[in-house]
């Protein structure tokens, strides 16, 4: 019995890889490495790639690519305000188990039309699919709206990104895509995965990091704040201090 | 010139950072107060998270006291032995200030904490100088003699409680527990609201211990320093929201405008400058208030999880 469990397991899989791989991609970035220093103003980050195939480009669907790029997730709380006594307070909260801070997915056309639902559940590409909240259900009335407005806050905000038919093509072999990061990122690994798609199904992908870290001052700054905090905390008012100090003897010896 | 801040974790034009910090020092060195009231919500606004905002505006405050307690310092307009009395109420105060500020935003109402608070502080403190500034404004233009502040060299139940210390440089001789309580007060007040407190330290010294005028606004920096920098440490060991690049930024443009305001206050009348405080405290509170009353254009706002 088991063993012909087994068995079946064994073929269902076989039937659900994808497609032997005829044809594969090779990647690359512009750069994987970010240092954020004071004058950090966004980066804008180059993606691109090739496809490889033995044999010709089979006809019928197109070949169609999808690149997503994904920063560190956290885990987040969503409240709604409502009217109470007059005012309006937060009332309800909802917990996200994971939302990334930042998450830009560039395509060759709408994910409706490219990207088949369960290859969409599968590999977790669209904004939906994204943001992680089992059991939500349980927890607000319309919890499917905060979710909504969370995705609909980052989208205005600039942190998620949908940017539909901007990969480019051509002749079904070479593409690029161009991926802005924003000036407001923190640290951590970014994930890039690149798909190519035919038919809606997901015919190989690649997976590259961007290694996001404050550099210079803006490391030693941070790395103090967290690691000696009290001695931070002393230094700030010091500075504070000489300067009030400062700022009255200056002004002192220009009236006198 | 954008510049990135490494706790506020934004990129902001440090122009913009430096002109912020010199309109709130202008008007503190103009009105005797330490400007946390007002730089609390411009930072807001210009997008640094309301952590950073809060302690990075205490750290401001503190400079900006300094700069002008310095000023004081110089005109004997500072009691030490008094503020000694305040700072003690004013620690623990303080002490307990950080942590109801840190349990409100475990729950997710420290927005409205904050807000209910400067509304109803702002308002009280804003209608009493308002009030009382426009009757003395007025007494003047009818008598075109300036009457001082009514003192209290009558003795009120104030002046029966017990504790008493002799205050030479005021010229009080009353018991602690007032001060000592106002200290405590306003020390809570600056922790969990993100301000200095000068704005009900001020009122409460000139009308409930009956402080003369002249040792009020250096007495109450002194104080100020203290407990915003208590808090600004406090801050900066539980949370890390102290940005010390957002601070010197701010304090720079702070310290230099601190000085401009304290030249321009010494032209104008004391009850011109009382008036002017009190609609100045007016606005921010009724905008405050209109907040809270007008429906959000958006109802919904994300705030990381922080795990216990």
């Amino acid at each position: 019995m088991i063993r012909w469990l087994a068995l079946v397991t064994a073929l269902a899989l076989s039937l659900t890889q994808p497609a032997s791989a005829q044809e594969s991609i090779v990647t690359g970035l512009s750069q994987n490495r970010v240092q954020i220093t004071t004058n950090y103003d966004g980066s804008d980050i180059l993606i691109y790639g090739a496809v490889k195939r033995d044999t010709p480009a089979p006809t019928g669907a197109r070949l169609e690519v999808i690149v997503t790029v994904e920063g560190p997730s956290q885990p987040l709380v969503l409240r709604r305000k409502e009217k109470v006594g007059g005012i309006w307070i937060n009332r309800s909260s909802v917990k996200i188990d994971s939302a990334p801070s930042f998450y830009a997915v560039t395509t060759t056309g709408p994910l409706a039309e490219i990207l088949s639902n369960t290859e969409d559940l599968r590999y977790r590409i669209s904004l939906q699919q994204v943001i992680r909240a089992v059991g939500i259900s349980e927890e607000a009335v319309n919890a499917p709206d905060f979710v909504e407005a969370l995705q609909r806050i980052r989208l205005d905000d600039n942190r998620y990104r949908m940017a539909i038919g901007r990969v480019q093509l051509l002749e079904e072999t070479l593409f690029r895509a161009d991926v802005d990061l924003p000036s407001n990122l923190s640290d951590g690994s970014y994930k890039v995965r690149l798909f190519i798609l035919r038919g809606g199904k997901v015919i190989d992908h690649q997976d590259r990091f961007i290694a996001v870290r404050k550099a210079g001052i803006e490391r030693d700054l941070y790395n103090l704040a967290h690691e000696q905090p009290f001695i931070y905390g002393l230094i700030s008012l010091l500075m504070a201090a000489f300067a009030g100090w400062a700022a009255s003897a200056g002004f002192r010896y220009l009236r006198s | 010139m954008q510049i990135y801040l490494p706790i506020a974790e934004v990129s902001i034009n440090a122009f913009l950072l430096l002109g912020l910090g010199g309109i709130v020092g202008f008007l503190s060195g103009m009105f005797g107060v330490g400007g946390g009231f007002l730089i609390t919500p411009l930072l807001l606004f210009i997008g640094v998270p309301p952590g950073v905002a809060v302690a990075t505006g205490a750290n401001q405050v503190v400079a900006s006291s300094i700069s002008g307690m310095l000023v004081q310092m110089k005109r004997k307009g500072v009691d030490f032995r008094l503020g000694m009395v305040l700072l003690v109420g004013g620690f623990a105060g303080s002490f307990v200030g950080v942590q109801v500020f840190a349990w409100m935003t475990a729950l997710g109402q420290i927005d409205l904490f904050v807000q209910l608070s400067y509304v109803i502080f702002l308002g009280l403190i804003g209608g009493m100088m308002f009030v009382e500034s426009l009757r003395s404004l007025l007494r003047n233009r009818r008598q075109g003699v300036a009457l001082p502040v009514k003192r209290a060299h009558v003795h009120t139940w104030v002046h029966r409680l017990p504790l008493k210390m002799k205050f030479r440089v005021s010229g009080l001789y009353i018991s602690v527990l007032p001060p000592m309580l106002i200290g405590t007060l306003v020390g809570f007040l600056s922790a969990s609201m993100g301000v200095g407190g000068g704005f009900l330290l001020v009122p409460a010294m000139i009308y409930l211990l009956g402080m003369p005028t002249r040792v009020v606004v250096g007495t109450s920096l002194f104080q100020i320093i203290f407990t915003t920098g208590f808090t600004t440490i406090l801050h900066a060991v539980n949370s890390q929201t102290v940005d010390m690049l957002l601070a010197l930024l701010l304090i720079f443009g702070g310290v230099i405008g601190a000085q401009i305001g304290a030249q321009i206050s010494v032209r104008l009348q004391a009850e011109q400058l009382r008036i002017l405080l009190a609609l100045l405290v007016l606005a921010v509170c009724f905008k405050i208030a209109l907040d809270l009353l007008i429906q959000p254009s958006e109802l919904f706002s994300i705030t990381p999880l922080v795990l216990p």
